[in-house]
């Protein structure tokens, strides 16, 4: 596993399995984030990312498998959606200290790292989508949390404000030493900083480096020959030529996201 | 000076504003006004079964209250009725049965039209302990439960992913409320208390830029219509109940007006 050897594991999935009206939403999933480490999960819409993280938050009754977390970890949580109701006055402010209490130092720096100090005193409704964003990033970044989850957090966010984000991810990593579950469905923009990508379509389709996914069969079966090479793009700018495009592009456009066993071999 | 009988109404509504408005607020972010109803109409039999066993009627509508938010609570976790339609039929079936019981009383008389619609001047110095010291106990419970309360109100799952105890806090949210409910009712009585609550609350939202400033506007808002209710019932001999809810709501609508003008007044000065 291309896992950090250093990093306590924090939480961790074993076969999780969830049906919700008569649908199988995840099928035995295996995950685990260590301490420091970037895990992306990445499938398509619908794949039940959000639900993995949410059963490993202890979010959802699951009807299979186990959840282990870290005794005593704490979360911070940035979910996918998040509209407050305009009845609600709310300030940046206030929001900050929504779960817990921190000083005005301590509100102050986190807003500072994500770059959204000047928006403190606005009401959260006014704010737009990437200032929404990196607000709730420092909010969930207050009180160093072991963990951070991130469920699609460059959602609305311009094309060059995503490079400056996961930028920012990766930087808060480092500095906090927090472990990270970013989920994404922007395969094209998995952040070249990601320790480990995992790909999951309701049950778990491959898992490792982000390279490796990139050509991993099974990936490339799921999202078609143009996603694979975007996300090689990204991670290593200049690795992504000819192996990977040449040869998806003959027998590329008939896979379908039923059928993704590993007959197909990419290069 | 007024007679002691109007005094104590008086202190007994003043009361239930300070602690209506701040949880008025939650009742307003929640989205429970319906809620809050068939709460506020199970309390009609509370008092009539409290008549039947010869229990002290505050009790009576205390235990009916809670008896029906754990209830409540019970039902939303199954999915086959949505919320709205089960608590529209509790609401109604709870005033309904609560009517019927109270007819079917015919050796006690009890004043049916004070419950429905409160009775400010006949509260005695029993019910105004009842008052204030149920009132004080809410908002010190209220001031406990504050911040994860408002934060799983913002976003529950976010608050229970990161720690806050989201289920305890709405049981506790729902007796609070059935607590406040107890106490209201004599000021405005089963079918207008739920007005009382959220309708300081509402006034307030534009002129509020944090949950507690609203929280703390709401209690001044059901403070200035208690007293101009009041006024307006002794000055005019109203029925005290309707003249508390009138008066909330033309300084809500007030409220509103001035709202707007002053954005119109702001967007012109910034164009």
């Amino acid at each position: 596993m291309p896992e950090r050897a250093n990093g306590t594991t924090l939480v961790e999935g074993r076969g999780l399995r969830l049906r919700l009206g008569g649908h199988d939403i995840l099928q035995g999933v295996d995950v685990s984030v260590r301490a420091g480490e970037i895990v992306t999960v990445i499938g398509p819409n619908g794949a039940g990312k959000s639900m993995m993280a949410r059963a490993l938050l202890g979010l959802v009754a699951l009807d299979g498998g186990t959840v282990t977390r870290k005794p005593g970890l704490t979360v911070g949580y940035m979910p996918q959606r998040f509209a407050v109701d305009s009845v609600l006055p709310l300030t940046v402010r206030r929001l900050m200290t929504l779960t817990q209490r921190a000083s005005a130092a301590a509100i102050g720096a986190a807003l500072d790292e994500v770059g959204a100090a000047h928006l403190l005193s606005r009401q959260v409704q006014e704010l737009s989508g990437g200032e929404l964003q990196r607000v709730l990033l420092a909010r969930a970044l207050l009180g160093d949390p072991d963990l951070l989850v991130l469920d699609e957090p460059i959602q609305g966010v311009d094309v060059t404000g995503q490079m400056e984000l996961y930028g920012l991810i990766a930087r808060l990593r480092d500095r906090h030493g927090c472990g990270i579950l970013l989920i994404s469905h922007d395969l094209h923009l998995v952040m070249a900083a990601t320790d480990r990508v995992v790909c999951i379509n309701h049950h778990l389709c491959c898992e490792g480096k982000p390279e490796a996914v990139s050509r991993d069969p099974a990936y490339l079966a799921l999202f078609g020959a143009q996603a694979a090479q975007n996300l090689a793009v990204y991670t290593h700018a200049h690795d992504h030529s000819h192996d990977l495009a040449g040869e998806v592009v003959e027998d590329g456009h008939h896979h379908d996201h039923g059928d993704h066993h590993h007959a197909k071999k990419a290069s | 000076m007024l007679e002691p009988f109007l005094l104590h109404g008086l202190i007994a509504g003043l009361g239930v504003a300070l602690v209506a408005g701040p949880l008025g607020c939650f009742v307003v972010w929640r989205r429970m006004a319906y809620f809050g109803d068939a709460l506020a109409h199970s309390a009609l039999l509370g008092v009539a079964l409290g008549f039947l066993l010869g229990v002290n009627l505050t009790i009576g509508v205390l235990a009916s209250s809670v008896a029906l938010a754990l209830f409540v609570l019970l039902m939303q976790t199954q999915r086959r009725l949505a919320s709205d339609t089960l608590l529209g039929i509790l609401a109604h079936a709870m005033l309904a049965f609560g009517v019927i019981v109270v007819s079917l009383m015919d050796r006690v008389r009890i004043d049916l039209l004070g419950y429905l619609f409160g009775d400010l001047l006949a509260v005695t110095v029993g019910d105004l302990y009842w008052i204030l010291g149920g009132g004080a106990l809410a908002l010190a419970a209220l001031a406990l439960l504050w911040r994860p309360l408002l934060a799983s109100s913002v976003h529950e799952e976010m608050a229970r992913a990161e720690g806050v105890p989201v289920m305890r806090v709405r049981l506790g949210f729902m007796i609070l409320f059935a607590v406040v409910i107890a106490i209201a009712m004599k000021i405005v009585g089963v079918l207008l208390i739920i007005s009382l609550l959220i309708i300081p609350a509402a006034a307030m939202r534009p002129f509020a830029h944090t949950p507690e400033a609203m929280a703390a506007l709401a209690a001044g808002a059901g403070v200035i219509a208690v007293l101009a209710g009041f006024n307006g019932s002794v000055e005019w001999d109203l029925p005290t109940g309707p003249a508390i809810v009138a008066a909330a709501t033309i300084l809500f609508v007030l409220c509103q007006a001035a709202a707007a003008l002053w954005r119109g007044v702001a967007r012109a000065a910034r164009a």
